[in-house]
């Protein structure tokens, strides 16, 4: 019901917009610069009026009315339920709330999870609610056409020559764009506030200190002991989460000693050198890349590169393992080429070509210009450019799956798998889980190390930029 | 005006930028040891063909030029011309002042360094030192070597420009509008600063200051619509100017 009053609404808004203009052209009549404010904000004036208390109150509505109903259920058959436990109350009202949605129509098939007496009990209740729903209902549609006309009327009585609607709507637009990045930061908040309140669980049943410089990763097995009843002294040893980072970092590294070099050169290339052509055709290969999804680049990883890199290490008489840290790190580098190039190009095309013309007519080649100039003025951005880049390897997952393995290795040895952070926190709560064991729990508090890490590196690479960015303006 | 030696010549030198062309047949001698300046209206030409003569103009992909541009009687178009070396003979200071993000030592140093002219941290001190007295700014920032170029004055940016570009001893030095981004004050010292220049080095300087190329210059050539107009000594260009177009362009009347 509510969805449908909203609908309305949108409708009511487009026509009180339409009448609310209309009117402020009237009463100008032929001098419609005699309005204070343009006639489009007469419109808006009355839109909003005439819709926005009535969308307000309609949202408010149905937010209380689940609550609302759901308690009026309990009050009347309080006496049924003063007897059984929380669990069955909620399965109560789980059926309550199925019988009444599919009440009326014809060969429904309910599948209950009471039985019994409180099964008819629950078919009585259900009624109960529909009727109470209905009333709701009722109310709600009652209010918004209350409130829409009355503020239809209040707005269409202010629309006159000398008012100054225009300020109102601008306050009102501003006022939602406040709302929207406000929403947007509350949500961060709110998932960083999760983050740190589920890991702070974890860390009741694991140790801090045990869990960050911990070196044996195994969650797998407290899953064996999830019926046992000490746990702490096996927990300590088991959520250590020492080669999780050290195989992240190893991976990382890698990606990196591939994109930074690649990356960069491609850049000075394309800014410095290539042709407006080669540009123009270039430029969206690179973002053909940089567009390809990362499973993709996961499978790439683990049927060719991976099978490649084992037959060569084969053949120089190495033991390579199928799936390795060089393997992932070599695709990983070769995703973010496209994410280091299009960054570090931004950066090196905003180094004034006036310092460009300074260099060459002092008698520097093109390579010395780069070099002695281009480069140290564009440092401080390139170099945040490759901090974001490791942010982003850093949080990489599905590449990393495919093609490094999941044996949680202690080992700097790129030949051998090993397993890293985005990885682990994957396999923990893929499949059925508790929320509250120690094993789902610990991906939380890997999230948040990880989310710490790359929280931190992006802030450095901002410092970074700001500190050198004024140097050559 | 002494009859002097001829340091740069242009012949026929046609520029065009694509389909557009912007410089017709110019025919203009630089004498040595003296002052030239371009005059005429925004978009005449004269830039273009200060930029011709360090072969600036190469570093725009679109740009096309012909005709015969020579240096001490050498063609800098030729082939076996090595572009590095001809703007080490040639050096530039432009429009805005443009100190790289580098310390002012660094800034006068760049060129003996990527040029090779300096055997020891002595000798390199010594240009450095050398080139910032003569473009008269040693004294004023003699205590501050090591800090940022782009921390002083426009005036001083432009005159560490200038030092910039005699620290690799060029035989000729263009200016393109080197005063435009500076104060009265700052304009003053720069233009005394080429005055003195000129009992070493070849000086092309664009400018759209009449008074600036009335001071400065000793010969003034005249640009409209990418055709040289009149080009002779100073004074005459400035009390009878042969060409009538001349004569409304330094009257004010036009332009």
């Amino acid at each position: 019901m509510a969805l449908y009053i909203l609908g309305a609404l949108l409708v009511v808004a487009l026509a009180a917009f339409i009448i609310g203009r209309a009117r402020a052209i009237s009463i100008a009549g032929r001098e419609i610069s005699s309005l204070h404010s343009r006639p489009t904000y007469h419109g808006g004036f009355l839109a909003i009026w005439a819709s926005v208390p009535a969308f307000l109150a309609t949202i408010l509505l149905a937010s209380l009315s689940g609550s609302y109903v759901e308690n009026a259920v309990l009050d009347k058959f309080s006496d049924t339920l003063s007897t059984i436990g929380s669990a069955q109350t909620q399965a109560f009202l789980r059926d309550v709330r199925s019988l009444a949605e599919t009440a009326g129509e014809t060969g429904r098939q309910v599948i209950l999870s009471t039985k019994g007496e409180l099964r008819e009990q629950a078919e009585l209740a259900a009624e109960l609610y529909t009727s109470q729903i209905s009333t709701v209902n009722v109310a709600m549609l009652v209010l918004s056409v209350i409130l829409v006309l009355a503020g239809g009327v209040y707005g269409y009585t202010r629309i006159k020559v000398e008012k100054r609607n225009r300020h109102f709507v601008e306050k009102f637009i501003t006022g939602i764009l406040v709302i929207c990045s406000a929403v947007a930061i509350l949500i961060t908040i709110g998932i960083v506030f999760s983050l740190i309140f589920e890991s702070i669980r974890f860390f009741q049943k694991v140790p801090f200190f045990d869990f960050l410089f911990g070196y044996h990763w195994s969650p797998q097995s407290a899953f064996e002991n999830a019926s046992g009843t000490s746990l702490a002294g096996d927990n300590s040893r088991i959520f250590g989460a020492i080669p999780l980072f050290v195989g992240t970092f190893l991976i990382t590294f890698i990606a990196i000693s591939i994109a930074a070099p690649l990356g960069l050169m491609s850049a000075i290339y394309m800014s410095d050198y290539a042709s407006q052509r080669f540009r123009a055709i270039a430029q969206p290969v690179m973002e053909i890349l940089a567009g390809i999804p990362t499973v993709v680049y996961g499978f790439f990883a683990a049927l060719t590169v991976a099978p490649a890199i084992r037959g060569w290490g084969e053949a120089v008489g190495l033991s390579v393992s199928s799936e390795s840290a060089l393997a992932a790190g070599v695709v990983m580098g070769i995703m973010i080429i496209p994410f280091v190039m299009s960054l570090s190009d931004d950066v090196i095309n905003s180094v004034p070509q006036s310092l460009r013309d300074g260099s060459y007519a002092m008698g520097a080649t093109r390579s010395e210009t780069i070099r002695r100039v281009v480069l140290p003025a564009a440092l401080p951005g390139i170099v945040s450019a490759l901090l974001l880049a490791v942010s982003r390897a850093v949080g990489e997952t599905m590449i990393v799956v495919m093609a490094a393995g999941l044996a949680a290795n202690l080992t700097i040895n790129p030949l051998e798998a090993v397993t890293t952070v985005t990885v682990q926190i994957v396999t923990l709560l893929v499949g059925d889980q508790e929320f509250d064991s120690a094993k789902t729990l610990a991906a939380f508090a890997l999230g948040l190390v990880l989310f710490v890490i790359t929280l931190c590196l992006n802030v450095y690479a901002l410092y970074v930029v700001k500190k050198y960015r004024e140097q050559y303006d | 005006m002494a009859k002097s030696e001829i340091k740069m010549s242009g012949k026929d030198v046609s520029v065009s930028y694509g389909a557009k062309q912007a410089l017709f047949d110019v025919n203009l001698d630089i004498p040595a040891k003296q002052v030239t300046a371009l005059i005429g209206p925004s978009g005449c030409g004269k830039s273009t063909f200060l930029r011709c003569l360090n072969r600036m103009n190469d570093t725009i992909d679109i740009c096309r030029v012909s005709g015969d541009i020579r240096l001490d009687d050498q063609d800098i178009y030729h082939r076996d011309i090595d572009v590095v070396e001809l703007r080490a003979r040639v050096g530039m200071v432009f429009q805005k002042p443009n100190p790289f993000p580098k310390s002012i030592f660094e800034n006068v140093s760049y060129g003996p360094k990527i040029h090779g002219l300096v055997r020891n941290k002595t000798e390199l001190e010594e240009i450095v030192v050398n080139s910032l007295q003569r473009a008269g700014l040693f004294e004023e920032v003699k205590d501050r070597l090591h800090e940022p170029g782009t921390g002083l004055s426009g005036g001083q940016q432009q005159r560490l420009c200038i030092a910039r570009a005699i620290a690799v001893s060029p035989e000729v030095i263009l200016m393109d509008e080197p005063c435009s981004a500076l104060d009265p004050i700052a304009t003053a010292i720069v233009e005394e600063l080429i005055d003195e220049l000129r009992e070493n080095y070849t000086i092309v300087i664009v400018t759209h200051s009449m008074q600036q190329a009335a001071r400065v210059s000793q010969q003034t050539a005249m640009f409209h619509l990418g055709h040289l107009v009149e080009v002779d000594e100073t004074d005459t260009i400035f009390t009878n100017p042969s060409d009538q177009k001349t004569q409304d362009y330094i009257t004010g009347r036009y332009g």
